[in-house]
């Protein structure tokens, strides 16, 4: 199996049944995905594939050999990672490498002028709308009010 | 999670063999096989057909690749000008990360969240047939007050399924046309099976026909939190008002049985009658008067009432100003 990360192409041998994230973790030593519920609840392994955010814990590696997947060990201070460093965006920080990951997807995404729930105008980026647009995400810290800021200030407000 | 083989689609007339099971965006099925509620053989990957477009038809309609993200479909300049309700039933839907992943087509396939299906060890008459439901007696607060049977009581979670049938969207196999208001089935007593799909039945498309009142259409959610949760009980609803008379209605509501359930015996009573407040509960009154609430989601009988009189009202005043 053939995945490409983060730029660099890997050739694997790998059990049919391995998912992305076990692959990065456990056979690529990026730890930066994290495990939280294996099961697309929590967002804590989210990487970018293609550029678009999504749960590597529901992504069969065997599925994903043609796409390029970008984890939090391919951003290089970005500006997304800048903004939690300021603004104090994070705890423990076991959730926080998928936050980041999953805010600079969700930065794109408003950039294409995608709606949400909150409103069919992307064009303001409110508080409410980065708390919708990120829900995916869960933080059992609660750290929840300093991201915030973070993903404003990463977003040029 | 059961030991599998995978290979790729080789066009629309794959043919499946026994044990087999199609994937694409695969948010729904991984998750059921890690679990060992699914347990297929062999995984066919569609990602590589050529489905993933959406078209405009010739009569103003649209088709939907079936293999059409969910955050892209959302987002399509046509469905939300044209077919509000769809985009935001989808937006309502998941997160950011799993829209970007499920597709059309399996969004319409993804399998009730009820706990006991979802736990392989629990009986449970829709993964283990003749096991039985634990739900009638156990946890069944999100589960179905229409439709259900003795040996199932499970609703279909899908956002963007209720907008579809509100929007008389016909699906497309690689063998026939099915109108998705008949795709699923109620549970009767064979609740393993969701839809009317065969083995080897592939959906390789959704049309939406033209629709004027479509155009003024929205869709409301009813969850026990302000995002990424399933919907407790939910409404797609279209209206058209003329002269302060119901011209055209479509409602579709969610989360209340094994299918996405398309309210025409409501809609019956409000064509061409008064676009009021009066009305419109007494109308969700009519379709619910088969209804039948178990211990603890007897709730959803006067939430769908509520629900469904306050989102029309608000398309009756939208209609107004239009």
């Amino acid at each position: 199996m053939r995945l490409t990360v983060n730029g660099v192409d890997h050739d694997l041998d790998l059990d049919l049944r391995t998912t992305v994230l076990d692959a990065l973790r456990e056979h690529l030593g990026l730890t930066g995905a994290k495990k939280g519920c294996d099961h697309g609840q929590c967002g804590a392994c989210t990487v970018l594939l293609d550029g678009r955010r999504v749960n590597s814990c529901l992504l069969l590696a065997v599925a994903h050999q043609d796409a390029e997947i970008t984890t939090i060990e391919g951003l290089n201070d970005h500006p997304v990672q800048r903004g939690f460093l300021d603004h104090d965006g994070f705890q423990c920080g076991y959730c926080t490498p998928g936050q980041i990951c999953s805010a600079v997807g969700m930065l794109d995404e408003v950039e294409k002028g995608w709606p949400s729930a909150v409103t069919q105008d992307s064009d303001r980026l409110s508080d409410s709308e980065i708390k919708e647009r990120m829900s995916g995400n869960l933080c059992r810290c609660g750290a929840y009010p300093n991201m915030v800021p973070a993903i404003h200030q990463a977003a040029g407000r | 999670m059961k030991t599998f083989t995978y290979r790729s689609a080789t066009g629309l007339d794959d043919t499946l063999e026994p044990g087999a099971v199609f994937v694409a965006g695969g948010t729904n099925l991984v998750d059921l096989m890690k679990l060992g509620v699914a347990t297929p053989d062999v995984l066919v990957d569609v990602n590589r057909l050529p489905l993933g477009e959406v078209t405009s038809l010739d009569d103003g309609g649209l088709r939907i690749g079936a293999a059409v993200r969910n955050s892209d479909l959302a987002a399509d300049p046509r469905i939300r000008a044209g077919f509000p309700v769809l985009s935001q039933a989808l937006l309502a839907g998941a997160s950011g990360q799993l829209r970007n992943m499920a597709t059309t087509g399996g969004n319409l396939l993804q399998r009730t969240r009820c706990r006991y299906f979802m736990d392989a060890t629990m009986p449970c008459n829709k993964h283990t047939p003749g096991s039985g439901c634990p739900a009638r007696e156990g946890d069944h607060r999100n589960l179905a007050i229409l439709g259900a049977s003795e040996s199932c009581v499970a609703t279909h979670p899908s956002d963007m399924a209720v907008a579809l049938v509100a929007l008389d969207a016909v699906v497309v196999t690689n063998s026939r046309r099915i109108p998705v208001t008949e795709l699923h089935r109620l549970p009767g007593d064979e609740p393993e099976r969701d839809t009317i799909l065969e083995h080897g039945e592939l959906i390789t498309a959704v049309e939406l026909p033209a629709l004027p009142a479509a155009a003024n259409s929205a869709y409301r959610k009813a969850r026990d939190r302000a995002s990424y949760a399933f919907a407790v009980g939910s409404v797609a609803a279209a209206l058209s008002v003329t002269d302060g008379l119901v011209s055209d209605v479509r409602l579709g509501w969610g989360a209340v049985a094994h299918k996405p359930w398309r309210a025409r015996v409501a809609e019956e009573r409000l064509l061409g009658g008064p676009a009021t407040k009066d009305a419109f509960l007494a109308a969700a009154d009519a379709e619910l008067a088969d209804s039948r609430g178990l211990r603890d989601n007897a709730y959803k009988i006067a939430l769908m009432r509520n629900l469904t009189a306050s989102v029309l009202g608000r398309l009756a005043e939208a209609g107004e100003k239009r």
